[in-house]
């Protein structure tokens, strides 16, 4: 029992940065319906420049959030001009090239500009120390890291959801998600929304980015990869488009890889990964928290 | 297939280009770097144009292209490397195997829709690999040495042909104008009385089965196999190819197969920068050219022999 | 619309083309300073993985490459003057993309000598064409035993040399450590279920360990990324090991080492390379937990020898950065290639390889290497102590 609960611990963690990578891929897909491949490497570059804010210009850890937030969802928006927008009314395959390309491009420029090393933020960042926890009697350790982890995720979702639910942004977005030629009839600029959509997206990956950093230890040009397509994964589990279900999906998905390497083998955990996720298509195609809506003819 | 002038000119020509490799060849003309990039032309193109019978014509974006291309890959080198049959039947068991599992994953997946197929397909891609990664008769991570090499350029060129003439005919035939129904609209095509399911899993299968033709050669050329070969970035590449030359344009795929594989090769001194400039080329071109360099269109004979009356199909526009 | 997207076609085109000319181009001006200076440059082939996902390992070994050959040409060159023009081609971590990056160094490049890849898988491609050209190839860091010696017919692959030892000469000389120098009778031994490296060393280990006259009284296993080794570690508290040998990568280590202190168990603890990271005292939850541990290595970072010395800090003056283990591997691979061509007289493929294949003593910065009879090199392996979290050099056995 004390296993499974320090699992949970665990996942709960890998969980939550799963989370707030899902939801940057779910608002995007819901706005735009467009698998944006170059998420996780967003990530990437959102744990870089919070790296160099604190390395070379000596800022605090938390100025470093916000300057890399404001850096990522620079970056975010810029893609999406440059590369999706010539492409709304192209099909769905060119986008999803297009966003194959940024993926490299981000990926193997990353590798070239900022070298192939394996870095890690200084120690001492965040105080980690081991917190003895007692849930029923039962003794568990969790670290400062996981609990700051788990709370800047919770703090994150409120912030989206207040945004999403009451101020005027998040309205339009919720209007462009459900029918962009009525938002633009009803006034609404569709282009700025979208634009809109892909900063906050980017904001959160530069978020998790820098606490996926914190967790491993490690920043490198090819973090992105993995994380990246295990929250799209989560996204989908959850319902994609919905962003409770980016956050169900996170947190299941976390908890789950995190039981299935403690109680089975790591080597196996990526295709176990898969095969839920597939199953979890056949029964509920729409995934977890998804309404079944029938084809539009 | 009716044997007009423009089949036979077509037949004529692709004898002349096999003998004349084979005479290159023969001669030493062609390096064994270059004949090392003829091979990867050749694996891509039947993985393109096969990928493109299931994305391009069909209208199922599936993403798990290098799953298949593991199966006939693993299957045809443990027939001959640890059961010592021979390269045909290790070919045909590769590919079999691969369409077989392209039924299994078909079946089920193929309800999915768009984004869905394509991250469900993406999983059993990964699954494929990582089932490989835990095999140990197959050699588990290190994966398989010591695979004979007995790919050469007959069998490419062999193989490559049938895929494109398979397919061709696949599509000209009503199986061809069903798919093609289905990718224009599914539920039209439903009420018309196609059996949607039927025929989107009679594609995949043969898609798969290609991929694992490609696969089986793959291994026989390149003498070891590992997991890591075919991780999804191998299904993105193929996948590209595929938009690059054209959704639904068969010699588009072939052209698009043969330039990126090409100028891949050409630029491996650039080191990382090359995967800078394949990148930056790939939005660039995406953007201004979303049908991909043939749209629909296919580079046909009836250019050079031109018919009376009969518009004639150029390349571009 | 319509003349801005021909114009943006047409940009394309030109990148495109000229992208293939600079490809083509940089090989050309490889080829006309051989020419031009009349043979006075050997051209050597350097095949790496320097985009994809093991770019690390394939980077840190090229700088470390083109760092040693510079300071060969600086120094003169060999042969009475001819430098060194090392012709680098990435091969993206691709088993074909390494064999036809070899093919063109061997038949375009005429180099006369193949140094890489980095990984086991992509320099067993490069080596085909290595094998069918005649061209030898030396890999710094492929550990699989298959890479120089085909597992089916026994036979040495001629043209093909490593310079780092094979996964189970660590196991080996860390038996003969923990029975000789630690005094150890009674082992427990915990090691990754999942994983391959720790399942070969564990293996060996043991057979070595009893053939030494030990005695292994504890065999646990884990999965790679496991939080919780309470349990396994009671356990081998309770059989009274008097030594535990955990052959695993830092993250997992680190974690055991720290559980194990915490369950009050003060024994010694062994390993291998993975254990090499500066990571390793903050998984373990502080320096002084790793004291009385000890791991096995290819060379220790603190190892007084001055070439040593000398390269880290040319390596951190050039490139800015500390360089690793492949760094290490590839530097010395080098400088036994000039060696090798130096004792050869010429700088021919086949003279090469006769003088690789008896190579004796060679001088490296990581150990003295000798290569054996199956291409393997007979070297040094560095015993590290963790000293209040240093890495100190223990001792080096020669293996």
């Amino acid at each position: 029992m004390a296993v499974f609960l320090q699992q949970i611990i665990n996942g709960l963690s890998l969980g939550s940065i799963y989370a707030l990578i899902a939801l940057g891929y779910t608002m995007v897909y819901g706005i735009i319906q467009l698998i944006n491949f170059a998420h996780g490497d967003i990530l990437m570059v959102g744990a870089y420049i919070a790296f160099f804010g604190v390395v070379y210009l000596k800022l605090n850890i938390w100025l470093a959030f916000i300057i890399s937030m404001i850096g990522s969802a620079i970056l975010g928006v810029l893609i999406e001009r440059v590369a999706y927008k010539p492409l709304r009314n192209a099909g769905r395959l060119a986008p999803l090239i297009t966003a194959i390309g940024v993926s490299l491009f981000l990926e193997n420029g990353g590798l070239m500009v900022l070298g192939t090393e394996i870095r890690s933020y200084p120690a001492g960042l965040i105080t980690s120390a081991q917190l003895p926890l007692a849930i029923f009697g039962i003794k568990l350790t969790a670290t400062t890291l996981q609990l700051l982890i788990l709370a800047i995720t919770i703090a994150m979702m409120i912030i989206l959801q207040y945004i999403v639910h009451y101020t005027w942004a998040g309205k339009a977005m919720r209007a462009v998600s459900y029918d962009p030629d009525a938002a633009r009839l009803m006034g609404i600029n569709v282009d700025n929304t979208i634009s809109v959509t892909f900063a906050l997206g980017s904001a959160f990956a530069a978020v998790a980015g820098i606490l996926l950093g914190l967790y491993y230890n490690t920043i490198h040009p090819l973090m992105g990869i993995m994380p990246g397509l295990k929250a799209f994964v989560a996204a989908v589990i959850g319902g994609i488009g919905l962003i409770p279900g980016a956050m169900v999906g996170g947190f299941a998905l976390g908890i789950f890889e995190t039981m299935v390497s403690g109680y089975w083998s790591s080597k196996l955990r990526d295709p176990i990964v898969f095969l839920l996720l597939i199953l979890i298509l056949l029964v509920k195609p729409s995934g977890l928290l998804g309404k079944n809506n029938t084809e539009k003819v | 297939m009716r044997f007009s002038k423009k089949n036979l000119l077509s037949l004529a020509g692709a004898i002349l280009i096999y003998f004349l490799v084979y005479w290159l060849q023969a001669a030493g003309v062609i390096s064994a770097f270059q004949e090392i990039n003829l091979m990867m032309v050749g694996i891509n193109i039947i993985l393109a144009v096969s990928l493109n019978l299931i994305v391009g014509f069909t209208g199922q974006l599936a993403l798990g292209h290098a799953g298949f291309m593991a199966v006939g890959a693993y299957v045809s080198a443990i027939l001959t490397t640890n059961l010592g049959q021979p390269f045909p039947v290790a070919i045909l068991a590769g590919a079999c195997t691969a369409a077989v599992a392209g039924i299994i994953i078909g079946l089920p997946t193929l309800r999915l829709r768009g984004d869905y197929l394509a991250i469900a397909t993406l999983g059993f891609g990964e699954i494929i690999r990582g089932a490989a990664n835990n095999i140990n008769y197959i050699g588990g991570a290190a994966g398989m040495i010591g695979i004979p090499q007995l790919t050469n350029w007959t069998w490419l060129y062999l193989m490559m042909v049938l895929t494109i003439l398979v397919i061709v005919n696949f599509l000209n035939s009503t199986h061809g104008r069903a798919c093609v129904a289905i990718r224009e609209n599914e539920i039209a095509a439903e009420t018309m009385g196609i059996n949607t399911t039927y025929y989107k899993v009679l594609a995949f299968a043969m898609g798969a089965f290609f991929a694992g033709i490609a696969g089986a050669l793959y291994a026989h050329y390149f003498y070891l196999i590992q997991p890591a070969t075919f991780t999804f970035f191998r299904s993105f590449d193929i996948l590209v190819m595929v938009v690059f030359g054209g959704l639904g344009s068969i010699t588009g795929s072939i052209i698009a197969a043969a330039a990126i594989t090409i100028i891949n090769a050409a630029l491996q001194d650039l080191a990382v920068l090359r995967m800078v400039i394949y990148a930056v080329l790939l939005i660039v071109i995406m953007v201004f050219r979303p049908q991909g360099l043939m749209g629909t269109r296919e580079f046909t004979l009836d250019r050079w022999v031109p018919k009376r009356g009969e518009a004639s199909g150029s390349a571009g526009n | 619309m319509e003349r801005i997207k021909k114009i943006a076609l047409f940009t394309v085109a030109l990148l495109l083309a000229a992208a293939i000319i600079a490809g083509c181009g940089q090989q050309k001006s490889g080829a006309e300073k051989q020419g031009a200076s009349g043979g006075d440059t050997i051209n050597i082939g350097v095949n790496y993985e320097l985009s994809g996902d093991v770019a690390t390992y394939g980077t840190n070994s090229k700088d470390a490459i083109l760092l040693a050959f510079e300071e060969i040409n600086q120094n003169g060159g060999v042969l009475g003057g001819k430098k060194f023009n090392p012709i680098v081609l990435d091969n993206g971590g691709k088993r074909e993309e390494a064999m036809s990056a070899a093919a063109k160094l061997i038949t375009e490049n005429k180099v006369v000598a193949l140094l890489g890849p980095a990984t086991s898988g992509a320099t067993m491609a490069a080596a085909t064409m290595a094998t069918k050209y005649k061209v030898p190839i030396i890999s710094p860091s492929a550990t699989n035993p298959d890479v120089t010696v085909d597992p089916q017919t026994k036979k040495v692959r001629d043209y093909v040399f490593r310079v780092c030892f094979i996964d189970p000469t660590q196991a080996i000389v860390g038996a003969e450590f923990a029975t000789k120098d630690l005094g150890a009778k009674k082992a427990a031994i915990i090691y990754s279920n999942s994983d391959e490296y720790s399942k070969g060393l564990y293996k060996v280990f043991k057979e070595e360990f009893v053939k030494n006259g030990g005695q292994v009284v504890a065999e646990e296993s884990f999965n790679s990324g496991d939080q919780d080794f309470r349990p396994a570690l009671t356990r081998i508290k309770d059989a009274g090991a008097d030594l535990i040998y955990v052959p695993a990568y830092y993250g997992d280590v680190g974690k055991i080492v720290n559980q194990a202190r915490e369950l009050g168990i003060k024994v010694p603890m062994l390993g291998a390379d993975g254990w090499d990271s500066p990571k390793l005292a903050e998984y373990a939850g502080g320096a002084a937990n790793l004291n009385n541990t000890y791991f096995t290595n290819h060379y220790a970072a603190s190892d007084p020898n001055p070439r040593l010395q000398d390269f880290i800090k040319a390596f951190k003056a050039k490139y800015n950065r500390e360089p690793d283990a492949f760094a290490a591997l590839a530097y010395d691979t080098s400088y036994l290639l000039a060696d090798a061509i130096k004792r050869a007289g010429s700088a021919d493929p086949e003279a090469i390889r006769n003088a690789l294949a008896s190579t004796k003593n060679f001088d490296g910065i990581t150990s003295k290497i000798t290569i054996d009879e199956n291409h393997n090199p007979v070297k040094d392996v560095a015993i590290i102590a963790m000293v209040d979290g240093k890495q100190t050099l223990k001792k080096k056995i020669t293996h």
